[in-house]
Parts: C-alpha cells; structure tokens; sequence
C-alpha cells in the first residue's frame, strides 16, 4: 500500500476531475428529467384519454428495467437505428430517460397528495381548471416533491458509476485507471473514491432530511 | 429477434436463472441482517444502535458498484479470490441490507409511542414488547416498501455483468457482442428483466392498496 504515491496531486486532480463529470451527468439528468418526469406525471394526474394510459405504460416499463441495460442500449443499441450519440451523451441519455420515469412517479405522488378540496374550491373561486392546477395545485405539490426529489438526485449520483462501462470519465472510470497503473493504489483509491461519493450523498441526503422536517 | 432467441436460448436462461438466484440469496439474507440492523438502530443500547446506525449511513451513500468492486477486486489481495457471481452477490446482500434497514427502522417508528408505553406498562420487558406488540405492526407498515427493495435488487443484480458475474446482462452483452444485432438483444434482454419485475411490481400495488383498505 502506498498512500502517499496514490494521493500524490496528480492523482487527487484525476479523481476531482473526475467528480466533477459525475456531478455534471447528474445535475444536466435531473433538470432533462424534471421536465420530461413533469409532463409525464401531469398527464398521468389530468387522466388524459390514451396519453395518460401510453405515458403509464412508458413509466412501467422503464422503471422496471436496470439502468445498466438502459446505458447499454442508449451507447450500444441506438446506433444500429442511426442514433450516434457520444459517450457523455448517451451517459445522460440513459440517465435521463431512466431518471424520468422515477421523477414522473414522485411528482404524480405529489399531485395526487393534495386534497380534492383544493381543486373543487380553486374551480369554485371560478378559476379554469389548468388555472387551479397552475396556481393552486402545483405550488403545494412541489413542497411535498422537493425532499423525493433529492434523494433520487442521491440515487442518481450514486448511479452514474455504472457509467464506467462505457468508458465515461467519471469518479469511479478515473479511480480505476489510477488504480490500475499500481497495486499498491488500489486500497487508497477505494477509500478516496468511497470517501468522495459518500461525502457528496451523505450530505445531500441530510438535506432532503431536512428539507422533508421543515416542509411537515 | 426471433434467431437470437433460438440460438442462444440456453444461455438466455441459465443468464436469467443465475439473475434469480443471486437477487434470492441476496433478499434472504440482506432481509436478516437488514431487519437486525433496523431493529439495532432504534435500540436504547448507545453502542448497538451506533454501530448498526454507521453501518447504514455507510453503505447507503456509497454505489454498489464501488462495493462489488471492492469483492472482486480488493478483497482477493488478502483473502481468498472470488469469482463474479459471489462477489456480486456479496455486494448486493450489503448494500441492500442498508436499506431495509432504512425501511425497518421506519417501520417500528410508524408505530405509535403509546404502544411500547402500554407494553411495558403491562409488565412485559423491552424484548417482549418490541417482539409481541411493535414488530408484529410495524410488518404490514413495511411490506410494500420491502417489495420495493426486491425489485430494486432484482434491477441492481444487473451489476454483476461489470464483474464477469454471469447473470441475465453479462449474457446479453456477450450476445450482443457475438451477434452485433446490439438492439434486438438488448430488447430481449429488457423482455426477460420485466418477466421478473412487473408482476412483481403490479402484485405490490395490490397488496399495497389492501393494506390501506384494511385500516
């Protein structure tokens, strides 16, 4: 075991580099997946003839598959159908379209958490429906959202290390190549890259925690 | 589509056998230490409750991965090597037991305070109550999320293909590899996943709104 080669700063970089993309995959995945969860989840609440019954279908199906699968596919599987999308971007692809299909579950959750009354009296107050569900609705829903939300974003970091498969250069990618120059590496670069994972989801985690005691 | 699967059906389902029985073992026993650990977090025992407490902090904010590749790869430097299908299963009875050990502990917490209180104001001892009054309840709070766990474990067993562990998704990839018909096989792959996770899925909606009507 040689600590102080492996933590030389070249290395530390490496690994902080690779952090960093590790970060960028999630948060560039999250925000895509919010929006498409959004749509996915406001349909499914409206009960939209047909769109709501395809957009559940989607949901199951996605949802129920590993998204080490959905990464090869999206790197693999696309370009036989004339999709070449490169490696960080079929990294957010998979992440994305995996992450949707949770974040499109939480927000209907969070939907459907507010009472009825809420809409019967926003109607009442002679507001049109999609203005009820603007205005009133979803103002309410997002608190009870927030805290899921975060600990799917913890999931999702945590995910992004199945990305190494297709050689993307995240935390876990840049701590193997370390790693693989010299055994004697390898016990310092497992602590360095559990260290850096777990600070980051150990903290975020306390935050959804935290955020869901505040919002109660 | 159809080629792929006659050709390679005996690996197909040797990978989704191999797939099963990995997620079992794996459920089995992260159930046992997962329900040990939760059950040791809310104890009135400081050391217990530490130690079961760092352990679940531990290795819920750390990727399975990182803990599969610690098996396969680490582990063999001291002790004895091990393949792929027991490192994978090692990590995945690990790393999940955190978190039933999260869905226990809520479990016994959704429990009212009054019960312990009534318990033990019965004569019966902590062992007892926690035994007789608590677990008993706290079961039907954590069923629907402990079916939850195993279809994420089913879905998370799918790292055994980074570790040459021989399950449905190292078969699929070797197929894909072999065929170069990359899309199909991963169709039929995705195929096999969900014969295993959505009925399971749509079993714990079920009984998951069952449990709501009953109270």
């Amino acid at each position: 075991m040689d600590f102080t080669g492996a933590y030389s700063w070249v290395n530390i970089r490496f690994l902080l580099d690779g952090l960093l993309v590790t970060l960028e995959i999630a948060a560039i995945s999250i925000i895509l997946s919010f929006i498409i969860g959004a749509i996915l989840g406001l349909v499914r609440y409206m009960k939209v003839p047909v769109l709501s019954f395809l957009a559940g279908a989607i949901v199951d199906i996605i949802r129920n598959l590993p998204l080490l699968l959905i990464i090869f596919f999206t790197y693999f599987a696309l370009p036989q159908i004339g999709i070449r999308l490169s490696i960080f971007w079929s990294a957010v692809a998979a992440m994305t379209i995996f992450e949707s299909a949770m974040l499109s579950e939480i927000i209907r959750g969070g939907l459907n958490s507010i009472p009825v009354g809420q809409m019967e009296a926003g109607r009442s107050t002679g507001l049109t429906y999609a203005q009820t569900i603007w205005y009133i609705i979803i103002p309410q829903a997002l608190r009870a959202m927030v805290p899921p939300i975060v600990s799917q974003f913890v999931a999702l970091v945590k995910d992004t290390s199945l990305a190494t498969i297709i050689t993307l250069p995240e935390l876990t990618h840049n701590a193997r190549i370390v790693y693989g120059q010299d055994t004697n590496f390898v016990i310092p670069m497992f602590i360095a890259m559990g260290f850096l994972y777990w600070v980051v989801c150990y903290t975020l985690s306390k935050l959804s925690k935290r955020l869901e005691t505040s919002n109660a | 589509m159809i080629e792929i699967l006659t050709n390679y059906n005996d690996v197909l389902i040797e990978g989704f056998i191999n797939t099963l029985i990995a997620s079992l073992i794996a459920l089995v026993i992260s159930l046992i230490i997962g329900t040990l650990l939760g059950i040791s977090q809310v104890s009135t025992n400081k050391l217990l409750a530490g130690i079961a407490n760092f352990y679940v902090q531990l290795f819920l904010n750390i990727p399975l991965l990182i803990i599969v590749l610690f098996f396969y790869v680490v582990f063999p430097m001291f002790f004895v090597g091990v393949n792929g299908f027991t490192a994978g299963i090692i990590g995945l009875t690990i790393y999940t037991s955190a978190f039933i050990a999260e869905t226990v502990r809520a479990g016994i917490l959704g429990v009212p305070n009054g019960q312990m209180e009534a318990g033990l104001s019965t004569g019966l001892t902590y062992g007892d109550t926690m035994r007789y009054i608590i677990l008993p309840q706290a079961i039907k709070i954590v069923i629907p999320p402990l079916g939850n766990q195993f279809i994420n474990l089913v879905k998370n067993s799918s790292v055994l293909a980074m570790v040459a562990g021989l399950d449905l998704m190292y078969y699929g990839d070797l197929i894909a590899s072999e065929t170069f018909n990359t899309f199909d096989t991963y169709i039929i792959v995705a195929l096999f996943y969900l014969i295993i996770t959505l009925p399971l899925t749509y079993l714990m909606q079920y009984v998951e709104r069952r449990l709501a009507a009953n109270d």
